[in-house]
Formats: C-alpha cells, structure tokens, sequence
C-alpha cells in the first residue's frame, strides 16, 4: 500500500485538528474531594433579615442529620482551576472535527447559547399559569408547527427528554391505537442494523421485538418482512437512511404491507439529517416519528445529555398525544392567545413538566436562523460531505455496501484486520492522536470491524480533506509497521488506553470506594 | 441568510465533480421521485443573528413569570435557588457543553471525571453506595426505580403514596400501559401517607414509593415505610428533596432501597421545566439493574489513574431488548453542573441552604397562617415548602399577587382533596424577610 500524494482537487489546508491544542503533561488531575481542607468555602447568599429560631425548632429531632453531609471544602479560585483543568482533558465539537457516525456531532451555533440564556426563558417557573408564560407557550407552538412542516405530520409532543424516550413514547401511542381499535397485539418489527434503544423500547412498551434481517444491499429485506407481517404485529420502528448510511428504497411498499396487516410505522429520527426538505417522514407513510434535536438541530449534547426527543403523529393518532400540550386559541376578533389542553385520549404524561424546553428554544433559534432553504441545504451538503469521504477512502478501506450514501458512511477494517492485524478499534484509538475524534465503531452489528463516519455538513472541504489523509495514514502505517505497533496509541491523549476489565472487576464508582 | 455550511460554491462544484455528479439534487437520486418534496419547506427563509435574538427575546418579554420579575415563592420540584456566577460560567464551558457521550475515554477524561465526582455526591446526599450518571429528571427516574424494584422482587405491584408529585404519578401510570405494572395510589391524611394496615387485593407490593419530604413538604414517616416493606419484601423507593437532605437524615439512613430525586436546584435554571436533572441513587445489592450510565475509576495502560463508563453489559445498545432500561442520552451537564454547585456549596453551604430554607419556611408559613381566611392545608411538620387553604380558587389568587409582583406558588391539583383551593408555597434561601413581608401583606389583601 503507498501513501496518496495525489494533489487533491480542493486543495490542502490543515482544518478540523484539535492537535494544536496544549497538552501541558500527563498528570492526573485530584479529584475535588482531595483538593477539599476542612474549613474553606466559597458560598455566600444574599443578606436576608429573617428571624431565626433555634433548628431544633425547625425540624423534628428523629429527622435531623447527625451530621453536615460532606461535601468538598474548596476556595472558589481552586473550584475554577480544577474544573478548568477538566475541561482541557476533554475533546468537544468546538476543539475540533467529531464524525461520530450516528450522533450527527454538527457544530453547534453560538447564537443558541444566547437564547437559552436570556432571563425571559431561563427564569420562568415551570408551575406557573398559561396567562403569565404566553412567551413560552407560542415559542412551543411555533416550534411543534415548524416540526410538524419538516417531517410531514400533524401534531407533535414536545415532552419526550431525549430520542430513546421519544421511542418509549411512540410505543405507548401504538399501543394507544391498537387498544383503542381492540386489537391486541403483541409484536413489533424491528430491522437487525436498528440503534439498542429500539429494541429495549420494544420491551418497555410491553411488546416483544422481532427483528428482520438486511439484505444484500444494506436494506430491509422485503421477502423476511413479509414473512413476519400478520395481525399479531403493531407495527415497525425504522431508521431512513437506516443505521449504514442508506436510504431504504423500497420504503413505500414497506409502509403498504405493514399498513395492510393493520400495524403502524414508527420512523427513528436518528438520521433525519440527512433529507430535511427533500423526503418528509409522513410522505413516506410513516405514523409516528421522533426527532433528536440534539442531533439535527445542533443543541449540543452536553457530554451525553441533555438532548430532546419530540414525537410527531399523523391525524388519526393527535387525540392519543401525552398532555397538557401548548395550543393557540383565537378569541373572536383578538390576538392569538396560548393555552394548555391535554388530548382527549392522552397516554398521559412522559415528562415531570413540559419537556426539555431551554433545548427546545435553541432548536426553534437553529431552525429560525436556517429557514425552510437553508435547512435542505443542510441535507445537501452533510450528504455531500459523506459521500465524498466514502468515495475518496474507497480505495483505502472496505466499503461493505458500495453505493452512495446519505449523511454517513459505513467502512469496515476488515481487510486491514485480517491482512496487518489491525482492528477498527486501533483506527479510532490512532485517530485521537491525529487531532479527530474516533467515528463509531462496531456499530451497526451487521457489519464486521465497522467504521462508522458523519462528517456533517458544518466541517469545511479542507477539514474532510485532513480527516481522509489521517485515515490513509493510518491504513499505510497498518501495513509498514509490525504487528501490535498501533495497539500501542494514542500515546498523547490526558490518558493512553484505560484498562476497561479492570474498571468493571475492582468496581470504583465514587471516591468512597477508592482503596 | 446565515449559514452555518463553511462551502464555497466552487467547492461544491469540485466536490460535486470529484463524485461525478452534475448537481446537488443527483445525491438523491437514491430517493423514489414520487416520494419528494415537490417545493420548498413552508418555513421563513433563514433569518440572521440580530433578526433571530429579536424574535426570541419578543417571546422571552411575553412571559410574566419570569423571577426576575416576578418574586418567585412557586416549588413543586421546581426552585428558585442561588446560581452563582461561577457555576454558570464552569457549566458552560464549551469542552462540557459540545461534547458527546464519553465513549472514547482517552479524549473524555474532563466529563468522565466530572461525572465520577458527581456521582460520588449523590451517592452521599441519598445515604446508599451506587450513584448513575444522571437521568432525564426527577419523575424518570422514579419511573426508572419502579422498574428496577418489580425486576427484582418479582412483583408487579407498586404502592405510590399520594404524596408524591402529582405528574410523576401521571407518568408512572403512563408508563405502565406498556410494562403492565399495577399502580395503586396510597391517599394522604393531615399530609402524610395513610399506608394500610393490610394488603387486601391479594398480591403484596414489589415496590412501595414515597417521598420525602413529599409533594406539600411534609415529613413522611419512613420508619414505617421500611416496616411495612419488611412485612411485604417489597423494595423502598423514597424520593427525597436533595436540598432538604442538607438538614434531614438521608434516606438511605431510613432505610431506602432506591433514592431518586430531582437535582434542579443544583445550579439549574428555572428553565420552564427543562433541561433538568434526575438523580439516582441504590443499594449494592441492585447494581446490575442500574439504569443508565455508571463511571468508575480505573488505570491507563501506564497505571495512571483514568475514568470509563463501566458495568456496559447492562445497556441497551449491548443488551438490547433485555436491557432494563432504554435510556441512552442522559443529562450530563446538568450533572456536571450539579458537581460544580455542590463544590461551591461545599459542606457548609449545603447545611447552610437547608437552614436558611427552613428559617424562611417556618417564617413565611406563620405569617401566612395569621392571615384571615387562609390556613394550614396539612399540620405534619414541613421543612422547605408548605400548602395553604385559601376561600377562592389558588389561580384566582395566582393571578391576583401576579399584579402584586409575586409568583405566590402553584395550585395543587385535583388529585389532592380541596385541591383547586389550595396553594404550594416553597421558600428558598433568596427570599428575604422584606420580600417576604410584602408577600405576607399582596396575601392578605389578595385573599379577600
């Protein structure tokens, strides 16, 4: 194998690394807890002139701690430095490049900072009435009406915290309709190349999963489907373009058969970046479908959380939606007022207030920012940016399924395994140290030694450029050095490779654990 | 119009050209025809950054209740508490706010020990050794610890004291149309759960739930909770107010199976509900079942000290359809900003919060009660948050001290007896005694 130095059409600019980062060595940081010494404190509170009693007079004395809890003692200087430390060991989309295929890692614009932090939004108590929170409750409508443009449906929750609760959600209405039309069902369809949330929804939704196989182009297979299909099925979850990238082609003819047998069509949202304005979920025959504005409206995820997961309906399911939902009322002749109505035959309730709402509010700002054009620009280019990663890394990597892509790409190590011994995982460890993040790998299942590469649409032709030369790289020093060379990186990285057997054998999960 | 797209449209072009592909609309070509989008999104075009702030800050003024504004007395799981300046400004920092789920921990060492010394706090605040990584808020995870204790005791019955949040029962009733979990709501008397004295519709429960304090603030007894869960086997899940735990013996001290709360009031803002920040917490014993995330400690192949997420096994993307839990995004930074607030509390200022909590509780509740007309909805002892029995309907009264310049508190619900005429009063360490004494006073004039 030899090294492309083949001049590339775009030319070449160092974007999208984070290696120009300072490491300043590689010492571990404490821990709060042993940078606490008794006696230091940084709190204060305002002055507050109440009278106060004895607190044995405030609370029952079988009730009352022993003991103050503890808690770390810092100064407020040494709870600055140390979280600051923290931060410089950690890699984030404002660092640098991040195509963690399935998570959609986009840039997240600043501007949406500003929104969810304006007092206006930020300081509104969740409790108080509809005649004070008019602001909140048309900010929320506006944002169901925009959601319900973009994927084509009716009506939308905006109560689901993140995109496995939208699916939980989107079950029990399923499961709504199906009890409603006394139908009881028990099974739901679920393709093998499906995101672990779908099938541990399945069983939270008191249904059990059957999962159907992909065929030889990456797709549902319409023979096995059929198979499986009769009147003990409540429906299917989908992903489309599913988990490798590709857009299931024969969608229609999958939404007739399923729909022929009486089950509904649940749409996993995980990839809807990939055709905002060209294919609307709801114009495809879906019933149901959950978006994860963590994703496709940039709200950053927060190291893991928050995200937002609303579920949108076709008209036959909006009376079955969890309540109370924001709706507009217009009084004769005044401005549009907004109130509170809870669905006639709600499922109830699937969040302690009325959502993820601050997440909710950037993602109205993203959509608003874009517009209607700008968002299927958004689609373009992140599908652009995709395929032109698998096209140039063809060459280099295995490409199971070899046909354009949407928004990601699915590459395998397969042959970089079984000729130099090096495995996908030793890719997205190696990769670290080239100033990207890793893609997902070994995911989706079906595919052996997967790499799963999102680019999106926010990293620059030169960024994709940097990012394919890494992995050529990569794969050329997979064939030059000896066998284990590349288990040995990162060597760079706050920490090298961590000992994860050893994490779950000896089991330290807080500080009072620690030997 | 903005964009956030860094492409030239001779990069397009050259992109477009490098694949062989004359136009945009040929990447799509995957897609059937008949299945397209034949115009545009009915959407405004994109809007820039000034006409953006401008359209939000409209809808921001149109809200009312905004605390400052309106001087906050409202709780119910919801706090006005004090966020300093550093809180705000470690909590978003961008390192923590744009990154992803730490699956690559040689790269994720800040979130994952952030989470690690968070976890090791809730674990204190609850009095039980296993803390998670956070879950969506406070009524998931009760939902979360439902689930757990019918996995591991076997039975489907669950008892939920009518203490506990009126829209966490919501949801653990909604919940249970898919998991077929039996709910029983146990009633109240003067504010406290009336447990009976006998299981009488056959199965005993496999969880019993209560809070602690519950919903109106009371002072649950939870030594008969964990007595009657001895009597049935069932697993105790109490849902403690993590502010009152500064002052009150931890429920893990009482017994608790499974402590879950709603960790707002840890440096999160009012926010209309969301994002917020549910805490879990258990014993040894339950560890397989934990939903979620858990971070432990480990070496790095140089024996340096490092973070991974750890016991996967129990997950959904391992798992799949076994897993106990679906839960896959979290609320990290709520927890990573729960970590920063309790730094800056430290021990002292967390008993200091729940004191001053309880001062002002105890003061305002007095004043309250000597106003004609309104009185004490329940007599148990309260420490952070009461309710009141007013003459007129709470919203009325809402709607009155709102043209006073308070948010008075928040109506109790239906599901409470005299509900629609009762209002839930919470007190926090920023009220001060002219506040409250101008609120005593709007009360009085309001209420008749």
């Amino acid at each position: 194998m030899t090294l492309s130095t083949e001049a590339s059409p775009i030319g070449s600019a160092p974007g999208g690394k984070a290696t120009s980062a300072p490491l300043l060595g590689g010492a571990t940081e404490p821990t709060l807890f042993e940078l606490s010494h008794a006696g230091r404190r940084s709190w204060s509170f305002r002055t507050s002139g109440i009278p106060e009693v004895p607190v044995h007079e405030l609370v029952p004395e079988a009730h009352r701690r022993a003991d103050p809890l503890p808690l770390p003692e810092v100064s407020e200087r040494d709870l600055v430095a140390h979280f600051t430390r923290l931060s410089h060991r950690q890699f984030s989309v404002d660092l640098g490049a991040y195509p963690l295929g399935s998570c959609t890692m986009k840039y997240n614009p600043k501007v949406c900072d500003t929104v969810a932090s304006l007092p206006g939004l930020a300081s509104v108590h969740p409790g108080a009435p509809a005649s004070l929170t008019q602001g909140w409750l048309e900010l929320l409508v506006e944002l169901e009406d925009a959601l319900c443009e973009i994927t084509g449906m009716a009506a939308a929750t905006l109560q689901p915290a993140a995109g496995a609760a939208g699916e939980l959600t989107g079950l029990l209405l399923m499961r709504a309709w199906h009890d409603e039309h006394g139908s009881t069902r028990t099974k739901v369809i679920i393709p093998d190349s499906a995101h672990g949330t779908n099938p541990a929804s399945v069983t939270l939704g008191g249904y059990q999963v059957v999962t159907v196989p992909s065929d030889g182009r990456g797709c549902v297979d319409m023979d096995a489907l059929r198979s499986v299909l009769d009147d003990d099925v409540a429906g299917i979850m989908l992903t489309n373009p599913n988990t490798l990238g590709l857009f299931e082609e024969d969608i229609a003819a999958i939404a007739s058969a399923v729909h022929e047998v009486g089950g509904l069509l649940y749409y996993d949202g995980a990839n809807l970046n990939a055709i905002l304005g060209v294919v609307r979920p709801g114009d495809m025959g879906f019933d149901i479908v959950h978006m994860n504005l963590h994703k496709t409206f940039a709200t950053p995820h927060g190291g893991g959380g928050p995200g937002a997961g609303p579920v949108a309906v076709s008209q036959r399911l909006v009376d079955f939606l969890p309540g109370p939902r924001p709706v507009r009322t217009d009084p004769a002749g005044g401005d549009p007022r907004y109130a509170w109505a809870t669905p006639e035959r709600s499922i109830g309730r699937v969040h302690s207030w009325h959502g993820n709402t601050l997440v909710l509010a950037r993602a109205l700002a993203y959509i608003l920012a874009n517009g209607g054009d700008g968002l299927r620009q958004v689609a373009e280019t992140a599908v652009l940016n995709a395929n032109w990663i698998r096209q140039r890394l063809s060459g280099t990597y295995d490409v199971p399924f070899d046909r354009p892509c949407m928004h990601e790409v699915v590459l395998s190590a397969q042959t970089l395994k079984e000729t130099y011994g090096v495995r996908a995982l030793d890719v997205a460890k190696r990769l670290l140290e080239e100033g990207f993040h890793a893609p997902t790998v070994y995911f989706p299942l079906i595919v052996d030694e997967a790499l799963m590469i999102e680019p999106t649409e926010t990293e620059s032709p030169q960024t994709l450029l940097a990012l394919a030369e890494s992995l050529e790289r990569i794969a050329y020093e997979a064939s030059t050095h000896p066998e284990g060379w590349m288990a040995e990186y990162p060597h760079r990285t706050p920490v090298r490779r961590v000992d994860e057997a050893r994490a779950a054998r000896t089991l330290i999960p807080t500080d009072d654990d620690r030997p | 119009m903005p964009t956030y797209i860094p492409h030239t449209d001779q990069e397009l072009a050259s992109m477009l050209a490098f694949l062989g592909l004359s136009s945009v609309e040929e990447l799509f070509s995957v897609v059937p025809e008949a299945l397209r989008l034949q115009r545009g999104l009915e959407l405004a075009s994109g809007a820039g950054e000034p006409d953006v702030l401008a359209h939000m800050d409209d809808l921001a003024q149109a809200n009312r209740a905004r605390a400052d504004r309106l001087i906050c007395f409202a709780g119910g799981g919801a706090y006005d508490h004090e966020t300093p300046s550093v809180t705000r400004a470690l909590a978003g920092r961008s390192e923590f706010v744009t990154s992803y789920t730490p699956y690559q921990p040689e790269v994720a060492q800040g979130v994952l020990q952030a989470i690690f010394e968070y976890q090791t706090m809730v674990a204190r605040l609850a009095g039980l050794p296993i803390a998670n990584a956070s879950l969506y808020d406070g009524g998931s995870a009760a939902v979360e610890a439902v689930n757990l204790g019918v996995a591991a005791t076997g039975r489907a019955t669950v008892w939920v004291s009518g203490g506990i949040h009126p829209h966490w029962r919501t949801m653990l009733t909604t919940f249970a149309a898919g998991t077929g979990h039996q709910i029983r709501t146990i009633p109240l008397q003067d504010g406290i759960t009336r447990w009976p004295d006998t299981w009488d519709s056959g199965e005993p429960p496999g969880v019993v739930l209560v809070g602690y304090p519950n919903y109106l603030g009371c002072l649950e007894n939870l030594e008969q909770a964990r007595a009657l869960c001895d009597e049935t086997g069932a697993l105790l899940v109490v849902a403690a107010d993590p502010v009152a735990a500064g002052l009150l013996r931890s429920a893990g001290e009482w017994g608790a199976d499974v402590v879950v709360g709603e960790g707002q009031a840890f440096g999160t803002a009012l926010s209309f509900g969301g994002p917020y920040l549910g805490l879990f917490a258990c014993a040894r014993a339950h560890l397989r079942r934990l939903p979620g995330r858990l971070v432990g400690e480990t070496v790095d192949v140089e024996g340096r000290r490092a973070y991974v997420t750890t016991l996967r096994a129990r997950e959904q993307d391992i798992r799949r359809e076994k897993a106990s839990s679906n839960v896959c995004t979290n609320q990290t930074l709520m927890a990573v900003t729960a970590a920063i607030q309790l730094g800056w509390l430290g021990t002292s200022g967390l008993a200091e919060v729940a004191r001053r909590c309880a001062q002002a509780t105890r003061y305002t509740r007095q004043a309250l009660l000597a106003v004609d007309g309104i009185t004490a909805y329940a007599d148990a002892p309260v420490v952070r948050e009461f309710a009141i029995s007013l003459p007129i309907p709470a919203e009325t009264m809402i709607e009155r001290m709102a043209d006073a310049g308070f948010l008075a508190g928040i109506p109790l619900d239906e599901s409470f007896d005299g509900g629609r005429q009762a209002l839930l009063v919470a007190v926090t360490e920023r009220r001060t005694r002219d506040e409250i004494d101008a609120y005593v006073t709007a009360m009085a004039k309001a209420v008749r």
